[in-house]
């Protein structure tokens, strides 16, 4: 089949950027949408020109590096895929794509569709985490987990980190993300004592980094590639509620103004 | 060479124990004065990393992917083996032992294997605290399944996404201790050379040479001790399941920097995933093992016959597996049934566009057990299987075939995972410890836990305490010379400017190693092999073109290097093979086979574990041997009949 492609060129973080139109002819629609990339980067290369920059590593859906927009939706028209898992034969031959890099100011671009998502590294760092130092751990069946629970934690752990709902989202807001991990913990027994302080930390290092606000248009629940529930962002906002009406609880306890 | 792998004495079940007992400590308020580089952050770096930025000491974690959440440890599905005996089904961790020692055909350590055992409870319980998902059972108790063949039911899961949960939750713990200021991370940092010196008393591993992927920078890092956690080398095949930036260039550096390479010839191919479908094909998908249990492997009786496999009537089908393994049928280990689908395969008989796989049918399985069972079974299989190929697994077969999955060999270690080049350790697959000569399902993740959780901790406290008050400099003339070795080779990379890119190369190395070290080996086959891989090599070193620049995100630079390495390693891999004059698990030489088709061991000659010494680009490498010996299990002879 043969495509027109658009792409994002950008040298750098702080390059301009512009789009770069190319034709690619004779792909075959058995291939993966990266694997048709490889294809056109070999040609590029080819005629000396620079190949597009993207990440990508597992290609099989789980290890969250790969993904951009196709035609503005993240990881592409199919939903529940990575874009390492979208196959050219969901494409019409003579289609016009334009590839772009998620598009969020906490999430800056370091090359062509590459992006810097270190913001949600340190989302994690900042409470997403239960602390228990190796070898403290009590013994596994100690402590039983109804299964529904231990289901919906699962669900809620599922997230691979891509950033898809960053780059839908209209906010460029980070709340399924961090509800993700918020929810994961929180509903699990273990993650019961640092409960109300991982809500905090988390939304408090979301906001530091300049992800936008949550106003509801659940763009994030309909383009996750795993189908992570705005159930969770829910979750999140009450998790945060009553770790904030705690702590002016404890401000008013001791005395000190609010 | 001095292959002294430290056994500890006494009782094979208080090893671990009594070693422990007598490794040395450093003194909490040291702890902070030593420096530990920790490469790669899967299972086994994470893990470490984690654990020994807790315990106090400052380490330095480095990881190629823009975040060490995304290891490939992350895409394992199947699960993780532990020895809790929950279902009293008589599960021990003398049993976890003896089924790994004679999964890996006699090829590892008895003590080692069994403190990974031993282990496999601890790693439970703490993966259960740090909030792992498992699955569980309606009393809230975590639930265990059988797999891969083994008569109790031992391995915990998370859904198909065990690797995942488990890479969280040492990332997790890694997460908590980059914010406490113990671990320093730094994404987007290739190693690329491992900085050895000498001053008479043997080499010393000092630090490292990293390239930072963005900019393109060359970085020193110092460290007191080094530790490699980098994965294995199944990409050398070019299509393996490996992720596409898996890569061996951190112990292959390390092994031309004096480090011993062990049995690189020992490399698992997985039966079940989906073939080729074209030039383009950039990896393979592994489906599921499970799937052998309820799907019915045949190809046509007649290497001619192109109907659709729905029209072709039973008379005229070869479900060869059943015929030739009437108590195992469709469920022979993993090395039978890869076998035997190349030899069906390579007689003509392929399924396919391409010829190249065989059916795997659910057709009697969805009438005897109804569409409802299959699809709760294997739903989410089926629903991966189509989304790849096209094509509808509940209405034609699927297809499949072997492909490279994971590498038993790897850098040399002692029992205490430090290589012999003093101060280097190396945790995970990155190292050949554990899984002789192949290894079980569900425990590539216990040992990448087991290394990095509970090994490391206690064994690089050990060595430490000698060094206290040894001063890091990444100044001085090993750095010089190592930095300017690295540079000077990104250089030439970047200056052949020939025909062929990187990834051209790659695809035709791997086309070599896979038809002559891949599912079964012949002395023929491996020595035209070795002169083809020389010959492409030196091509490649005349006829690359690595587009780009240095200083910028380069990835044909990145992967030019990884592929320069792959050369090299292909070589090594063919020369073990050849020198193996034996078969054993998943090294067969044909040669070497029983009438039935099976692995001949050879027990007198090849109990011992090769370990390859680098001598340099133009001389071959020396074999040295260390010998295995076994006091508490008897070599037995696998039959699958």
């Amino acid at each position: 089949m043969d495509l027109t492609l658009y792409f994002w060129r950008q040298a750098g973080p702080d390059s301009p950027g512009r789009m770069e139109r190319y034709e690619a002819a004779g792909i075959n629609p058995d291939s993966s949408f990266l694997e048709m990339l490889d294809v056109v980067n070999e040609r590029l290369a080819e005629r000396g020109e620079d190949r597009i920059a993207f990440d990508h590593d597992c290609r099989e859906g789980i290890c969250g590096m790969c993904g951009f927009m196709i035609n503005g939706e993240a990881h592409g028209p199919r939903r529940g895929t990575t874009v390492c898992q979208l196959h050219m034969r969901h494409f019409r031959n003579g289609d016009v794509l334009h590839l772009e890099p998620w598009r969020a100011r906490a999430l800056p671009v370091v090359k062509d569709l590459m992006v810097d998502r270190g913001a949600f590294d340190r989302i994690i760092q900042a409470g997403g985490f239960i602390s228990v130092a190796t070898g403290s751990a009590p013994e596994a069946n100690l402590m039983p987990v109804p299964k529904p629970v231990a289901d919906r934690a699962f669900e809620a752990a599922e997230c691979i980190g891509c950033g898809a709902c960053v780059a839908q989202c209209p906010n460029g807001a980070a709340q399924l993300f961090t509800a993700a991990k918020v929810s994961h913990l929180g509903l699990l027994p273990q993650g019961q004592p640092e409960r109300a302080g991982r809500a905090l930390a988390m939304v408090q290092a979301m906001e530091r980094e300049g992800f936008g606000n949550c106003t509801n248009h659940a763009e994030c629940q309909e383009i996750c590639p795993k189908g992570v529930s705005i159930d969770f962002i829910a979750r999140l906002n009450r998790d945060f509620l009553k770790a904030r009406v705690r702590l002016v609880d404890v401000a008013r306890d001791k005395g000190e103004a609010r | 060479m001095n292959l002294d792998p430290k056994l500890p004495r006494g009782p094979l079940a208080d090893k671990w124990l009594e070693h422990r007992n007598h490794l040395r400590l450093v003194n909490p308020s040291n702890k902070r004065k030593f420096t530990v580089l920790v490469v790669g952050s899967g299972l086994a770096g994470a893990a470490a990393a984690a654990s020994l930025g807790e315990l106090g000491y400052q380490v330095e974690c480095f990881c190629f992917q823009d975040t060490p959440r995304r290891a490939h440890s992350i895409a394992a599905q199947g699960g993780i083996n532990a020895a809790k005996n929950y279902h009293n089904d008589g599960d021990s961790v003398f049993r976890l032992f003896y089924d790994t020692i004679k999964g890996g055909d006699f090829r590892s350590r008895e003590a080692n294997v069994y403190r990974l055992a031993e282990l496999s409870l601890r790693i439970i319980d703490q993966c259960v605290a740090q909030g792992v998902p498992f699955a569980r059972e309606y009393g809230g108790l975590l639930d265990n399944r059988s797999f891969g063949g083994a008569q109790v039911s031992r391995t915990f899961y998370a859904r198909g996404q065990t690797g995942q949960q488990l890479l969280l939750g040492a990332y997790q713990a890694l997460c908590r201790q980059i914010a406490a200021g113990t671990v320093r991370m730094f994404p987007r940092t290739e190693m690329l050379d491992l900085v050895v010196d000498d001053d008479g008393s043997g080499p010393r591993a000092r630090g490292i040479i990293a390239r930072d992927l963005v900019t393109g920078r060359l970085e020193r890092h110092a460290g007191h001790a080094v530790v490699l956690a980098t994965g294995g080398y199944s990409n050398v095949y070019y299509l393996s399941t490996n992720a596409k930036g898996s890569n061996a260039t951190a112990i292959w550096r390390a092994h031309r920097r004096g480090a011993l390479f062990a049995n690189p010839c020992f490399t698992q191919i997985h039966p079940t995933c989906i073939p080729a479908s074209g030039d383009y094909q950039s990896k393979l998908t592994l489906m599921s093992e499970s799937l052998r249990n309820d799907g019915r492997i045949w190809v046509p009786k007649d290497p001619g016959d192109t109907r659709p496999p729905e029209s072709i009537p039973e008379a005229d089908r070869d479900y060869y597996l059943e015929v030739r393994y009437p108590a195992f049928g469709n469920l022979v280990p993993r090395d039978v049934a890869a076998r035997n689908a190349k030899q069906v395969v390579d007689s003509g008989r392929g399924v396919g566009p391409q010829r190249n796989g065989v059916y795997l049918d659910f057709a009697d399985a969805i009438l005897r057990r109804g569409s409802a069972v299959i699809e709760d079974r294997y739903g989410n299989l089926f629903e991966m299987y189509e989304k790849i190929t096209g094509e509808n697994p509940w209405v034609t077969p699927m297809r499949i075939y072997p492909a490279p999955h994971y590498t038993m060999g790897g850098l040399w270690v002692d029992y205490n995972l430090m290589s012999n080049v003093s101060g280097l350790f190396v945790a995970g697959e990155a190292n050949f410890s554990d899984h002789g000569a192949n290894r079980l399902g569900a425990s590539a993740l216990m040992q990448g836990l087991a290394d990095g959780y509970f090994i490391l901790p206690a064994t690089l406290a050990n060595f430490l305490a000698d060094h206290l008050g040894e001063k890091l400099s990444p100044a001085g003339p090993s750095f010089d010379g190592v930095e300017a070795e690295v540079r000077q080779r990104l250089g030439s990379l970047l200056a052949l400017r020939g025909q062929r890119s990187p990834e051209s190369f790659h695809r035709q190395l791997g086309h070599l190693v896979w038809h002559a070290c891949g599912i079964s080996r012949t002395a023929a086959g491996l020595e035209q092999a070795t002169s083809e891989i020389a010959a492409l090599r030196r091509e490649f070193w005349q006829n690359l073109r690595v587009s780009g620049a240095p200083a910028e995100v380069n990835q044909d630079l990145e992967k030019a290097g990884r592929v320069a390495d792959y050369f090299e390693l292909a070589e090594l891999m063919c020369r073990d093979a050849l020198d193996r004059d034996e078969s054993a698990g998943s090294h067969l030489r044909e040669e070497h086979q029983t009438p039935d088709g099976e692995a001949l061991r050879n027990d007198e000659e090849y109990a011992f574990v090769s370990a390859w010494e680098w001598q340099g680009e133009d001389r071959p490498p020396v074999r040295h041997a260390e010998p295995l010996h076994f006091e508490s299990v008897e070599l037995s002879r696998r039959s699958y009949k």
